[in-house]
Order: structure tokens, then C-alpha cells, then sequence
């Protein structure tokens, strides 16, 4: 193992909600030492940051890699160089595929191409119902020994309660991590807008934001009853954020996520039909997004996600209805991120307790910390620099990304994993 | 005179000069086509390609009228049984029709924005005959058309749009348009067939007809699609009817002059009172339908213009 020197970098530390001038140094694929004068050891690769931010690589909770089932969407190899060009040193990835992970075979599958071919971290969630039907629990048990690190059935909601919180009782007995996509799922059916005065115009079938609010107070009572550990994967209402304040008042053991897109882009977006925005659960209003960046500024929110969801060009060139749902993010995660920096909603600390310490507290998992002894899982960006973004100079396989053409800031000029640079010439 | 669209989307876009254009070109093709020799030739050799993703019989009836008595080489396509169900996307059919070159494109489609998809991808002007629940822009220019003519002015006029709001593009194009144009709109149904925000479209809403009809000038009826009537939105057809059918009774609440519209088809005995509709001292819907044709022919025209312009500017041969 190598021993590699930053110096001349901004450290952001998302525990102390500092940014400093200084240096830091790995050794062993750890932080061996940080601060502003850190003493140059022999043999040492030293690498100039030139101002640049050195931060605790993202943990993107809720990544979808289309193995099995739709390689041509997304493989592991192309999620994880595009992980790795956005500064994700670990991806925690989604069970919805085809077939769905929700059996230890197809959970080792996932981990041994993981291994293969991702240059990052990764961490597969397994699904919470078998086939993700809502009907019967998976080997929850199993698949925590098959490394799974967290169990949820993505967007199909589990409309029987008697099955949610029969899993969530189980999932408490083994400390397992119960992810939840709060929303209504008969209020919500058929929707692809937010409903309002915007979709009405536009004549598209939208739902109301509170049936995120019934989502999220329903999975709360039987958070109440059950007493699981539980994350829900996007909180994006104003609505839903006083039933979630008070769900952590009580002392239940809830943290809350939200996206990338709901926190930088809003229902107005929609206006052309443009099918990459369309997204689950689909766009707000500029007062929620408001709300949700307040929330997450208050530490309400607990994490950001890029929901990175890869659909290829058939899936979206269609009319806005009949398109699919979500959006690529990966590589742009940071840079949409940074955007709430540079118009004085974060800080930087702020934003990587989103990115990078809170994901990784909630997994139980060593990274996001910026401290002697913690993963070198890092990531050095130029938090000004600015550029237009091209879709098709994605790495992932498919483009759908919302941002084309988008003016952005922040570029990644380095990113390591356990210590060794997987992205970047360093 | 302005008109200055590549394709006619929807009303939203247009400025009030811009119907104004349009509707005092149809006056002019109202005559013509009360003539005994119907034709015009500002469309001779130009195609017009009509695709109805969903059915229709007037509208496309309309359209291909208005083309022919303006001398375009029209084409029906129906797409229902068509490429589309072979899993061939929108944007393909839209690439392959375009290669075919023609002038007009007419588009009718069950889902909101899928003509403006189409649209930017074809080098044609393409004219909206109705996209899922969103626009239906000819309709809504026949309907302003008709009470023009009936009214003779459209601006400061009460106005009532009746029925299932929700989930009509007649409604959404009307609302716009005699927006824009400076009338009071009220907009009279159950609040399960109000599309959410209606607050903020700046009408009035409301529950009971008998006021919402109090003193308009003209009253709109929508048509109630039948699946609609199943106990989802509204309890049942025959309570729909006592609570807002139009019938002499509730019409006696409008102005004494005031003139009745629907779009067409009408559900008779569900939203409109049989006698009423043909009523030819109150109703005007066959005047609609006599509009329809001349307000496309307009709408052609303009375009057509716009289109030759573009076209010779950019140096291409038309």
C-alpha cells in the first residue's frame, strides 16, 4: 500500500461543519493524518491540490444498476466509472430488478459481478417482500449474512399492513434496516405530475402531495407498533415534513432521504413534456422544494440520493404519460448538489453530512468521516469550476439525465476508494 | 393582421392579436364556404397528413374539409391499428412520417404533450386536434368564432363551461382563450370533475348551476364520457343529470338571449336536455360544427404562410 500526501487542499468536515486549509494523509487505505501541517513522509506521492475541496466520498443509498435483467440499461462496470467520475465511493444499490434481489443467490449474484466490475464500494439492499409483491417476507436473515445492508421494496409501497408490519417486526428483531417509499398508493395510482394548477394546465394525471404525507404517517404508527429501524427514501412535500419532526421527537428510530432532482428542480420543469424529468414521486412545487431544503439544511433530512435510475431511449421517447420513470444522477449528484452551495442554501459541511456522514452513520458503516483511523474513501473537487453538461458524455450506459445542457459548477478531479485513486490522473 | 406560429400547439401560446387573426380569416372562409363553388388554392400542392391516434369523426371529418376546399393533398391515417401497437415509439413514427415530407401534419392523441413531442421533431407545422386532456385548440377557436358571430364581440361577456372539467381539453383551450380575450368564465360542476389549483385560474367555480348560470351570456356544455359515469367520479348518470343537466328550467337563469353550446358528440338526457339542443332559437352547436371547418381552414392557411416564409428565408425550394 502506498502512501499518498495531499497538501494545499480545503478539508471539509462534515462532523465539525468545518472547512479548513491543509493537508491529509493516507497510509493503508486509512486517514493516517489531517490537518494544516501535516509532515511529508518519505517515499510519500504527494499530490497538489491547489486549493482544491477534499470531502468524504459520497454514500448514494438507492442506486439502481439494471443487473440482472436490463444490462443494455446499466451494468455494473458503467455505474460504477460513473459512481467514481461523481465522487460516489460507495453505492448502495436498489433491489428492483429483473428479477428482483430478494433471495440470497441473486443477492451473491449482484456482489460477485459487484466485485467484478465496480472500481467503487458497493452495497446491495435486498427487497423486504419476495418479488417486491407485498405478499410474503424475504429471508430477511439470509440476506443479512449475504451482506445485504438495508431491505425495501423501492416503489411498490406494501399496501397490506399486515404484511409491512409483520416484516417490520422481524426486520427489528435482526436490526435490520426497513427502507420505505412513503407514498399513497391508490391516491398516487396512474399519477405522473403533482397535482395543481401547473399539471391541470398541462392535462396531465397528477396526485396530491399529501399522499406522501398518508405514506409516511402510515409507515410511522407502524414504526410506533413495531419499533423498527426504518429510512424513508424520499421525503419531498412540505406536508410530510411535521409528521416526520415529530416521528423523531418521539424517539423512533427514523431518518429520512430525499433526491437530487426534488431538491433542484421543481414542477415547472415539466412545461415542455420533457420526459428525463419525469421522476417518482414526480416533481413539486418551488414551495416544497423550498420546504425540503430547509428541512435538510435543519438536519430534518437526513441524507441526499441520486436515485440513479437508468432508462434507455425507447423507455423515455414517448408521450410524457406512457414514458418511464427516473433519472441518471450519479455523475451529477455533486455538481447539482453544489448548486444549492452556490446559492447560499448549504454549506459544504452541510451538504456532505447528507452526502457522505449521514448515509454512512444510518448503515453503520466507518465512512463519511473525515477523521485518523476512518476509510480513505475520498473525494477532490473543484467546487467552482463550471461546465455544460452533455448527456452523451455520460459514463453511465443511458443518458436520461435532467441537467442536459445545464450550466453546472464543480468537477471532480480525484476519486479514491480505500486509498487508491479509481477516477482522476493523481 | 399578426400570426406569427410555426405550428398551432395549443392557445396557450397565442396572443390575443394572433386569435384575432385567425378568427377574422374564418369570417372570410365562413362566406366562402356558403358558396356554391368552394374552393380556394392557398394550399394547392402543399400535403396535409391527418393521424388520429384515437377516434374521431367530426374533427378529422372537419380538418379534412378544410384542407380539400383549400387544395391540399390530404391523407387519413389512423394510427390506432397502426405501427404504434408494434411497439414503435412516437418519436419513430414521427421520423418516418417527416422523411415522407409533408406540409401539415393534423394530430389527435390520448396522451397531453404527445403532439408537442411530435412537433419537435417534424420540419411540418403541425396542428393539435387534441392531445390527452390537455389542449384542443380548433375547438376552442370554433367556439370563439361561433359566439363572436352570435355575440358580435368576444371580450366582457359572461361565460359558464359546464360538466366534467377535469378531464376535458375543450374546457382547458376554452378557459385560455376566452381568458386572454377578457370574458368572465365561471366554471359550473361537481368538484370531483374540477381539475386541482382551479383557484388559480382566475374563474369562478361553481357547485350549483342555477347560480353559476345566473345572467352568462353564453353557456358551454361539455360532453360526459361515459366511463366516467360509473360511481368513480359522480354517484350516478341520472343524479348527474337533476344536478347538472341543462334544461329549460336552468337555462331560464341565464340571460334571456344567452346561446347554448357543446362540442359534440352530446350524451342527450345526461348533460343536455334533448329539446334544448335543438333548440334553434337557443342552441347554436350545428353553427359550431359550420365554424369548425372554416376556423381550420384559417388556422391552415396561417400556417401554411408562416411555413413558405420559413421556408423560402431558409432558400428551400417549396
Amino acid at each position: 500500500m502506498t502512501t499518498t500526501l495531499f497538501h494545499n487542499v480545503r478539508l471539509i468536515d462534515p462532523e465539525a461543519g468545518t472547512v479548513t486549509p491543509g493537508s491529509l494523509l493516507i497510509r493503508d487505505g486509512q486517514i493516517a493524518a489531517l490537518g494544516a501541517e501535516v509532515a511529508i513522509p518519505e517515499g510519500a506521492h504527494v499530490i497538489d491540490g491547489r486549493g482544491a475541496c477534499l470531502a468524504p466520498g459520497i454514500v448514494d443509498i438507492g442506486v439502481k444498476v439494471c443487473e440482472p435483467g436490463e444490462r443494455h440499461k446499466e451494468s455494473f462496470r458503467s455505474a460504477g466509472l460513473a459512481a467514481a467520475a461523481g465522487g460516489v465511493t460507495t453505492m448502495v444499490t436498489r433491489p428492483d430488478t429483473t428479477p428482483a434481489i430478494d433471495s440470497p443467490e441473486t443477492l451473491e449474484f449482484v456482489t460477485r459481478r459487484a466485485n467484478e466490475a465496480a472500481p467503487v464500494r458497493v452495497l446491495p439492499m435486498a427487497a423486504l417482500t419476495k418479488g417486491r409483491e407485498g405478499r410474503e417476507m424475504t429471508e430477511i436473515g439470509f440476506l443479512m449474512d449475504a451482506g445485504a445492508v438495508a431491505f425495501t421494496d423501492c416503489d411498490h409501497v406494501v399496501r397490506n399492513t399486515k404484511v409491512l408490519s409483520r416484516a417490520l417486526t422481524y426486520a427489528r428483531s435482526l436490526g435490520a434496516l426497513v427502507i420505505g417509499h412513503p407514498q399513497d398508493p391508490g391516491l398516487s395510482d396512474g399519477a405522473c405530475a403533482t397535482s395543481g394548477k401547473f399539471a391541470s394546465l398541462r392535462g396531465l394525471p397528477a396526485v396530491s402531495p399529501m399522499a406522501e404525507r398518508m405514506g409516511l404517517d402510515r409507515d410511522i404508527a407502524l414504526l410506533e407498533m413495531t419499533g423498527a429501524r426504518y429510512h424513508a427514501d424520499q421525503v419531498t412535500t412540505a406536508r410530510a415534513l411535521p409528521a416526520l419532526m415529530r416521528a423523531k421527537r418521539n424517539g423512533l428510530d427514523i431518518t429520512a432521504g430525499t433526491s437530487i432532482h426534488h431538491l433542484t428542480l421543481n414542477e415547472l420543469d415539466l412545461a415542455d413534456y420533457r420526459t428525463f424529468f419525469k421522476v417518482k414521486p414526480p416533481l413539486r412545487a418551488e414551495d416544497d422544494r423550498l420546504a425540503v431544503v430547509e428541512a435538510l439544511r435543519d438536519g430534518l433530512i437526513d441524507t441526499i440520493s441520486s436515485m440513479h435510475t437508468p432508462q434507455d431511449e425507447e423507455s423515455k421517447r414517448l408521450p410524457f404519460e406512457e414514458a418511464a420513470s427516473g433519472a441518471v444522477g450519479l455523475e451529477t449528484l455533486l455538481p447539482a448538489a453544489l448548486r444549492l452551495h452556490h446559492a447560499g442554501d448549504l454549506t459544504l459541511p452541510q451538504l456532505f453530512r447528507a452526502l457522505s456522514l449521514n448515509p454512512a452513520k444510518r448503515l453503520g458503516l466507518p465512512q463519511g468521516r473525515m477523521a485518523v483511523g476512518a476509510p480513505a474513501d475520498l473525494v477532490l473537487f473543484d467546487p467552482d469550476a463550471p461546465f455544460v453538461l452533455d448527456r452523451f458524455a455520460l459514463r453511465s450506459k443511458s443518458k436520461n439525465t435532467p441537467f442536459d445542457g445545464a450550466r453546472l459548477q464543480g468537477k471532480v478531479r480525484g476519486t479514491f476508494v480505500n486509498g487508491a485513486c479509481v477516477f482522476g490522473e493523481l | 393582421m399578426s400570426f406569427a406560429q410555426r405550428h398551432l400547439l395549443g392557445i396557450e401560446p397565442l396572443a390575443p392579436q394572433e386569435i384575432t387573426t385567425i378568427l377574422d380569416l374564418a369570417d372570410q372562409y365562413v362566406a366562402l364556404n356558403r358558396r356554391d363553388v368552394k374552393h380556394g388554392d392557398v394550399l394547392a400542392g402543399l400535403t396535409q397528413i391527418n393521424m388520429f391516434f384515437e377516434a374521431s369523426t367530426r374533427t378529422q371529418a372537419s380538418f379534412e374539409l378544410a384542407g380539400k376546399r383549400l387544395g391540399a393533398d390530404v391523407m387519413n391515417m389512423s394510427m390506432q391499428a397502426s405501427s404504434i401497437k408494434k411497439g414503435e415509439t412516437l418519436i419513430d413514427t414521427a421520423m418516418t412520417l417527416n422523411a415522407m415530407h409533408p406540409d401539415l401534419l393534423v394530430v389527435r392523441h390520448p396522451h397531453s404533450g404527445a403532439v408537442d413531442l411530435l412537433a419537435q421533431k417534424v420540419n411540418c407545422a403541425v396542428l393539435n386536434a387534441g392531445d390527452g386532456r390537455h389542449e384542443h385548440p380548433t375547438q376552442a377557436l370554433l367556439d370563439a368564432l361561433t359566439i363572436r358571430r352570435a355575440k358580435g364581440r368576444l371580450h366582457r361577456l359572461n361565460i359558464a363551461i359546464c360538466g366534467d372539467i377535469a378531464h376535458s381539453r375543450v374546457a382547458r383551450s376554452n378557459i385560455l382563450l376566452l381568458g386572454k380575450m377578457e370574458n368572465r368564465i365561471r366554471l359550473i360542476g361537481p368538484p370531483t370533475l374540477m381539475p386541482a389549483g382551479i383557484g388559480d385560474f382566475g374563474v369562478e367555480v361553481h357547485e350549483d348551476m342555477r347560480a353559476g348560470l345566473q345572467d352568462v351570456d353564453v353557456v358551454m356544455m361539455l360532453r360526459l364520457q361515459k366511463e366516467r359515469m360509473d360511481g368513480g367520479f359522480i354517484p350516478s348518470e341520472r343524479e348527474y343529470y337533476h344536478r347538472f343537466g341543462l334544461d329549460a328550467e336552468k337555462l331560464a337563469h341565464a340571460k334571456p338571449d344567452a346561446i347554448v353550446m357543446h362540442p359534440g358528440p352530446m350524451n342527450r338526457g345526461v348533460e343536455i336536455d334533448g329539446t334544448l339542443a335543438d333548440d334553434i332559437n337557443r342552441s347554436v352547436i350545428q353553427e359550431q360544427v359550420e365554424m369548425g371547418v372554416a376556423v381550420r381552414m384559417a388556422a391552415m392557411d396561417l400556417l401554411a404562410r408562416n411555413l413558405r416564409a420559413a421556408r423560402s428565408t431558409a432558400g428551400v425550394m417549396v
